[in-house]
């Protein structure tokens, strides 16, 4: 398991990830988004397309990815979650602080919008 | 008595677990109904208004007792006696958590081979959080997992065993968790007994007993809790609300980690609120102040802050993400307080330095951060005379300090509660209230290590009852949303049981005022009143005596009554730290047995108890030379009371025993409670 990352010119990195996002690959995903962040990629979308489960440990990573981001000074925006995700992020509360952007351009949009705000 | 029941009781269990209940429900019935019948004639016919400060006090205190009936009765009435357990699942993944902070190594030592030699196959971690080289070898040596606390941590709080726990479920990853003090030693079965509960997919927890082998027969510390591990807690099941003990226990990775990123949003939502809400205030007062100033960069800063917390708000109000609106404010006010200079920040630093609580030690930021939590700083905050550049500085600053993480806490996720030194309970009412469910499995898997001496027993009964009060004061069970009736009842039930202290006291204390200042509570006839209240007592002795069959519940009682002065204690330290945030004060409870306490030391723990036998014994002397030498006419009342004394006697006298106790010397250092 690794996350693909692709950066723009917006310097905005989108984030990418194949498979379970769950108690077995939670640390590892929590690390590498630590190591991305550390290495200037502050602002981040988090492309949920490809992730075909996530339990509350994948959750975990996310918010652990999105303080690591914001200490950095920049952001962590998670796009196109299915359904099951959005169920749990529904049962967590947590879709309270992160909202499931529908496509990777609203993700960006959000970025764009309040820095042009 | 005993062959006698056994004759005659039919041999099938199932038919005995049913027809035992049966007869409890019966027993219950009775019970409430004579007490609903008492108290009521006691209410309307019996307060003797001459007398009234002790007249209505013991009424009240009767009323506590028969609610505290009630809840008992509820409590037995769904008692679940579960049996055999079903077959574990296969395949699953365990970790076993062993906690540890200072125990003696070869205390651990015997617990870690255990739990590394549970036959289930499993991963065994030693949680150390007195980060110690002797353990670290220890758990190299047989071959175990050893944990200490992440970089993380460093100086934040470290909420004792919660903290231990959250520390480690971020660096394991097994689908369950058996957690185990350091001292309990398990049985190679121990997963297989409990993981079977896990097929239901809504079982979070399955909670077995506390049982400990270095306790005498006579237990004359009370160490043992047979009534809890066995009717109550089987009760709690049958009302779905059986609740984690700290130790002995399975939990489910998936429900702590959703119950602690619930309360992740909820915490951080509560705070952007109040963050927003006092920097609407403090800049309130910075305008009233400008009005009469003529400068116009301060007020166009103050406008444009204003401007932002009112923007946040509106956005809070409509259902935006959290993560959007801390962003959104945390970079207006960045660019809103342009007018700063490091000057004020200074200034600001020192003002902080002096709020009550609040550190300005701490960098500033850890510092307001942690203000957030406390309603009673931040109203400190606002209604503090400061310039209005230092008004601009301090808002700008909170806004900082509001983000999606807490600058002042190691984990944003926290999935054990760490609102009360009873971290367990906590935890599983928030279980509960997010749906889960527990079971309560009475068989014993593990054997562990009571104190041994008079003053950690204290300690630790101390702790468990301030734990308990600072739930009821932060997260009352009647009003958490998500739980049913029955369970906030069950809750309810072990919080209102802590309370008995106060009212100890007045049914200590009626026999005093009768005997020596003849001030009568009841106003009755003799033998009315004994017609009244006897039925009830009986019936009440009946359903402890069927609740608590074979197992030696007297003991519990005694103590229950006997640590009036700490119960008392617990409930006023709980109210002063959750209220006014001063630490319970209570010192580290000792690891290895307190030889050095000779036998006035150990008295001198319970001499309000020894005071209060004092009293009563003269009492009683005094009531009955008045009636010897004929200067009290009606010897009824004073006989009743002096039988009344006798019993008080007779459960307070346990404390005294205890203290004198010297438990006999082992080869093993003994432990006490892992945590302070």
């Amino acid at each position: 398991m690794s996350l693909h990352s692709e950066s723009g010119d917006d310097g905005i990195t989108i984030v990418q990830m194949d498979g379970r996002l769950d108690l077995l690959t939670a640390a590892e995903v929590k690390q590498q988004l630590a190591d991305l962040i550390a290495g200037g990629h502050r602002r981040l979308i988090f492309d949920l397309d490809r992730v075909g489960f996530i339990d509350s440990s994948g959750l975990g990573a996310l918010i652990s990815g999105l303080k690591a981001a914001r200490q950095a000074g920049g952001d962590l925006r998670i796009a196109r979650a299915n359904q099951q995700v959005r169920a749990l992020l529904n049962l967590t509360m947590l879709e309270r602080v992160l909202r499931p952007y529908e496509t990777i351009e609203e993700a960006r949009a959000g970025y764009s919008q309040i820095a042009a705000d | 008595m005993s062959r006698f029941v056994q004759a005659v009781l039919p041999a099938d269990p199932d038919l005995r677990a049913e027809l035992r209940l049966g007869l409890l429900r019966v027993l219950v019935a009775a019970n409430l109904l004579l007490g609903f019948l008492y108290l009521s004639w006691r209410y309307t016919a019996t307060i003797n208004w001459a007398a009234w400060p002790i007249a209505l006090g013991l009424v009240i205190a009767e009323t506590y007792s028969y609610i505290d009936a009630w809840l008992f009765g509820l409590t037995l009435w769904r008692l679940k006696q579960r049996g055999e357990p079903p077959p574990p699942l296969p395949n699953a993944t365990v970790d076993v958590f062993i906690t540890c902070y200072n125990e003696p190594v070869a205390i651990v030592r015997e617990t870690a081979i255990a739990a590394r030699d549970i036959r289930y196959p499993h991963r065994t971690y030693l949680l150390d959080d007195g980060n110690s080289p002797a353990m670290r070898a220890m758990a190299k040596e047989i071959g175990i997992g050893y944990l200490v606390r992440s970089e993380e941590w460093k100086g934040k709080q470290r909420h004792a065993k919660a903290g231990n726990l959250n520390n480690a479920l971020c660096q394991t990853n097994g689908e369950f968790i058996l957690v185990l003090d350091a001292d309990q030693i398990p049985s190679p079965d121990i997963l297989d007994r409990t993981l079977g509960y896990f097929a239901d997919e809504r079982v979070a927890l399955v909670q077995t007993p506390q049982w400990f082998y270095n306790v005498p027969p006579d237990d004359p510390l009370g160490s043992q809790a047979p009534l809890f591990y066995g009717p109550i807690m089987q009760g709690k099941d049958g009302w779905n609300a059986a609740f984690f003990c700290g130790s002995n226990a399975v939990l489910r990775r998936e429900a702590l980690m959703q119950i602690g990123i619930a309360n992740y949003v909820r915490d951080l939502e509560l705070r952007v609120v109040r963050a927003l809400r006092t920097a609407d205030a403090m800049l309130r007062i910075a305008v009233r102040q400008t009005q009469t100033v003529e400068n116009g960069a301060l007020r166009a800063a103050i406008d444009k802050l204003q401007a932002a917390v009112r923007a946040s708000q509106r956005m809070l109000r409509e259902g935006r993400p959290i993560q959007e609106v801390t962003w959104y404010f945390q970079q207006r006010a960045a660019v809103a307080a342009r007018p700063l200079v490091a000057e004020d920040l200074a200034r600001l630093r020192a003002e902080v330095a002096t709020i009550p609580g609040l550190d300005a030690d701490e960098d500033l930021t850890t510092c307001l951060s942690r203000s957030l939590d406390d309603d009673s700083i931040l109203h400190a905050l606002t209604v503090r005379e400061r310039s209005p550049l230092a008004a601009i500085a301090t808002v700008r600053e909170l806004l900082l300090a509001v983000d999606v993480d807490r600058a002042d806490e190691a984990q944003p996720v926290m999935p054990l509660a760490t609102i009360s030194v009873t971290e367990d309970m906590a935890t599983a009412m928030r279980l509960h209230a997010a749906g889960w469910r527990s079971v309560y499995h009475d068989e014993i898997l593990a054997r562990g290590l009571a104190p041994e001496d008079l003053r950690s027993a204290l300690q630790q009964r101390l702790r468990w009852a301030q734990g308990t009060i600072q739930v009821l004061l932060r997260e009352n069970p009647l009003f958490v949303p998500g739980l049913s009736l029955g369970q906030r009842l069950m809750y309810f039930a072990t919080m209102w049981s802590y309370l008995s202290g106060f009212f100890v006291v007045i049914y200590l204390s009626a026999p005093i005022f009768y005997l020596i200042f003849g001030m009568l509570p009841v106003r009755t006839q003799a033998e009315e009143f004994f017609w009244r209240l006897v039925p009830y007592l009986i019936t009440n002795e009946l359903v402890f005596a069927v609740a608590g069959w074979k197992r030696a519940t007297w003991r519990g009682r005694q103590y229950s009554l006997a640590l009036f002065p700490l119960w008392i204690q617990a409930v006023i330290s709980a109210i002063g730290n959750v209220y006014a945030g001063r630490p319970l004060g209570f010192v580290v409870t000792p690891k290895v047995r307190q030889g050095g306490l000779h036998i006035w030391g150990q008295l001198r723990l319970v001499r309000l108890q020894a005071i209060t036998m004092a009293a009563l014994t003269l009492s009683a002397i005094w009531g009955m030379a008045r009636l010897a030498l004929g200067l009290q006419i009606d010897g009824i009342p004073t006989l009743v009371n002096v039988f009344w004394i006798g019993y008080d006697l007779l459960m307070l006298s346990v404390v005294i025993d205890a203290a004198l106790y010297q438990p006999e010397e082992q080869e093993q250092p003994q432990t006490a409670a892992a945590y302070p």
